[in-house]
């Protein structure tokens, strides 16, 4: 060696308070959001003290009940046909024998990640309009099955790359038939990333604002959209508390999905 | 058992042109043997083992199993079980559960299951072991158990893929004697893949040499060992002095094959006639023998193994010498 150290990016001057910058910007918006779901004046800027009370206002407001009521019924629905529908996909990616480029598929359902959402979102709505299709909820749940797709694909078809053919193979080696094969070898093996891909279906379906705007109708509207009807009318802290309780539940699931891809990783 | 007939296989790459795996490889596999396929690596030994289970297709040629033609059969419906060489098994279950596998594919009713299971875990030794998980198990413990779950569906062929060369030294010394006795008491007939000649001589009862994609020479241990047909074949097996005919004073156009436990050294001095004369230029002591190197004057090298060894060191004039009937004349 002759004595230059390398370049160790531990020690770029400033890192820490950058570190720090970076943290802030991330979390003290989210911070103050929570912290004013609990003042117990209606002044979203003035701390009067800890209350419940906007929890509980949300809680009997049958419109904000009803817009939760949809969400949760179309992220559930979403999340079972887009998980059932990925692992299908990640499957004839992965191990079937490709028509055509697998690259060109790969790209054509990542597509739906990197196209702007808002462009998503009107031709969403264009085509349900050319379509004549007005079924309110129906149109909802296929709009959001098919942006969940590429969501719960990518950690299915990552499992079954890191997998590996070889225990399909020993499985045919003996005497398995594709059905059999899928039941007692590929589905088991692949569930923690199925459910993964599912948990994470389901947050982005609860999440999503920006299509559900431009494709639900009165008596379809989901939560998010809910919310930013409420906002135009003004910021109250009914908003921060429902934002509070939308937050919470994404970071329980998204929780879940990482330690559900953790554990119960064989060996 | 098997028959090989006229099988090619190629690879479409691509980057690259196609890679001639095999080519036109023959070969007949007899009924009850313990076969081997050897070779260095990458000259297709498991491109010919997943042909035979029905993982990949030959590019031309026919394989035939029992007399049938297994083209149109998929790796679930021919009567071979391959343990493979990262063993594969199931992490989900249990090790009974792994070695029910192949039974309850076949529908076999559970008490036979049962009986099987048992059977099979007896016979590689690891009855107490039934309900562990394959991640709880020593690397020896998890090849036996690719073992038993190969063999309890009663296979009429058993594919080995290197099945032991994850094994340390000592665990693979127990695990061929293992084998072998497996071997005998099911009369299944095993195709057993190795790089490691030692291994195909102790365990065979024929051996298929292979290169790049052909097989060199099919025999007994014996056989191939004491008669190679070929430059490579003698080099691989075993250790072998490969001599130009002409520092011999014979044939140019042929190469003399001369094992090193063949060769007598003595010195000069001695007055002894042999085929070559040369000088001592390294001695190593090897336990029981002693491994003596000599530079001809011919300038070719060769080695001699003897027991104990006449009293030579380093530097020593002596003269080389062998039993014509244990030499073997190869064309270059
Ligand atoms: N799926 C594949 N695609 C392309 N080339 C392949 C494929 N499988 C094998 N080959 C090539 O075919 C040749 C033979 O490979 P094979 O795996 O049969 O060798 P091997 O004798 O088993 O070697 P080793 O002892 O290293 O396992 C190699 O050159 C390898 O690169
Ligand atoms: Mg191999």
């Amino acid at each position: 060696m002759n004595g230059v150290k390398p370049f160790d990016w531990r020690h770029t001057p400033g890192l820490s308070a950058y570190t720090a910058l970076i943290f802030v910007f991330f979390y003290a918006p989210l911070l103050i959001l929570v912290i004013y779901a609990f003042n117990s004046s209606r002044l979203v800027t003035v701390w009067a003290g800890f209350s419940f009370k906007w929890f509980v206002a949300v809680a009997y407001n049958g419109a904000i009940r009803d817009a939760a009521l949809n969400s949760v019924i179309i992220a559930i629905v979403a999340t079972i046909a887009s998980t059932a529908i990925a692992t299908a996909g990640a499957i004839a990616l992965e191990r079937g024998r490709p028509r055509f480029g697998r690259g060109a598929a790969m790209a054509l359902i990542a597509m739906p990640l990197v196209v702007p959402e808002i462009v998503v979102a009107i031709t969403t709505l264009i085509f349900f309009s050319g379509l004549g299709m007005h079924h309110g909820l129906l149109n909802l749940m296929i709009a959001h099955t098919v942006f969940c797709i590429p969501f719960a694909l990518l950690p299915i078809q990552a499992r079954l790359r890191d997998m590996g053919g070889t225990l399909e193979e020993a499985g045919r080696d003996l005497y398995a038939d594709e059905w059999r094969l899928f039941r007692r070898v590929t589905l088991p093996l692949l569930l923690p990333a199925i459910s993964a891909g599912a948990i994470m279906a389901f947050v982005v379906s609860l999440d999503d604002f920006l299509i559900s705007m431009m494709v639900s109708s009165a008596g379809s509207t989901t939560l998010p959209v809910y919310i930013y009807g409420m906002m135009r009318l003004g910021v109250t802290p009914e908003v921060n508390a429902i934002s509070t309780i939308l937050l919470a539940v994404s970071i329980i699931f998204v929780a879940a999905a990482l330690l559900v891809g953790r554990r119960n990783r064989f060996a | 058992m098997i028959d090989i007939h006229s099988v090619s296989k190629s690879f479409v790459t691509r980057d690259a042109d196609p890679v001639h795996a095999l080519n036109l490889v023959s070969l007949e596999i007899y009924d009850n043997e313990f076969f081997t396929l050897l070779g260095p690596s990458g000259c297709g030994k498991t491109t010919l083992l997943r042909l035979i289970a029905g993982f990949e297709a030959p590019s031309s040629g026919a394989i035939r199993i029992a007399g049938n033609d297994v083209a149109a059969l998929p790796p679930q419906k021919r009567p071979v079980n391959t343990v493979f060489q990262s063993y594969a098994l199931f992490p989900h279950m249990s090790v009974a559960e792994n070695v029910a596998f192949g039974l309850e594919m076949q529908k076999a009713p559970r008490s036979l299951i049962d009986e099987r299971v048992r059977e099979a875990l007896a016979m590689v030794r690891l009855e107490g072991f039934a309900a562990r998980r394959p991640a709880q198990l020593s690397g020896g413990q998890q090849q036996r158990v690719a073992v038993a779950r190969a063999l309890a569906p009663k296979p009429s062929v058993l594919l080995l893929d290197e099945p032991l060369s994850a094994l340390d030294l000592k665990l693979r010394k127990g695990m061929q004697s293992e084998l072998k006795r497996l071997q005998r008491e099911t009369g299944i007939t095993f195709v057993l893949v190795t790089h490691d000649q030692e291994e195909a001589l102790a365990m065979s009862d024929r051996i298929a040499v292979m290169r790049s994609g052909d097989v060199l020479q099919v025999g007994t241990p014996r056989d191939i060992y004491d008669n190679p047909q070929d430059r490579f074949v003698a080099d691989f097996i075993g250790e072998s002095n490969l001599l130009p005919g002409a520092t011999l004073g014979r044939d140019p156009a042929k190469t003399i094959v001369v094992r090193p436990e063949h060769i007598v050294v003595s010195p000069a001095s001695d007055g002894t006639k042999g085929h070559a004369t040369g000088a001592v230029s390294a001695i190593t002591f090897l336990g029981s023998d002693t491994l003596y190197e000599v530079v001809l004057e011919e300038g070719a090298k060769l080695h001699s193994r003897s027991r104990g060894g006449a009293a030579l060191s380093t530097g020593d004039r002596v003269v080389v010498d062998w039993a014509r009937h244990l030499e073997r004349e190869l064309a270059n």
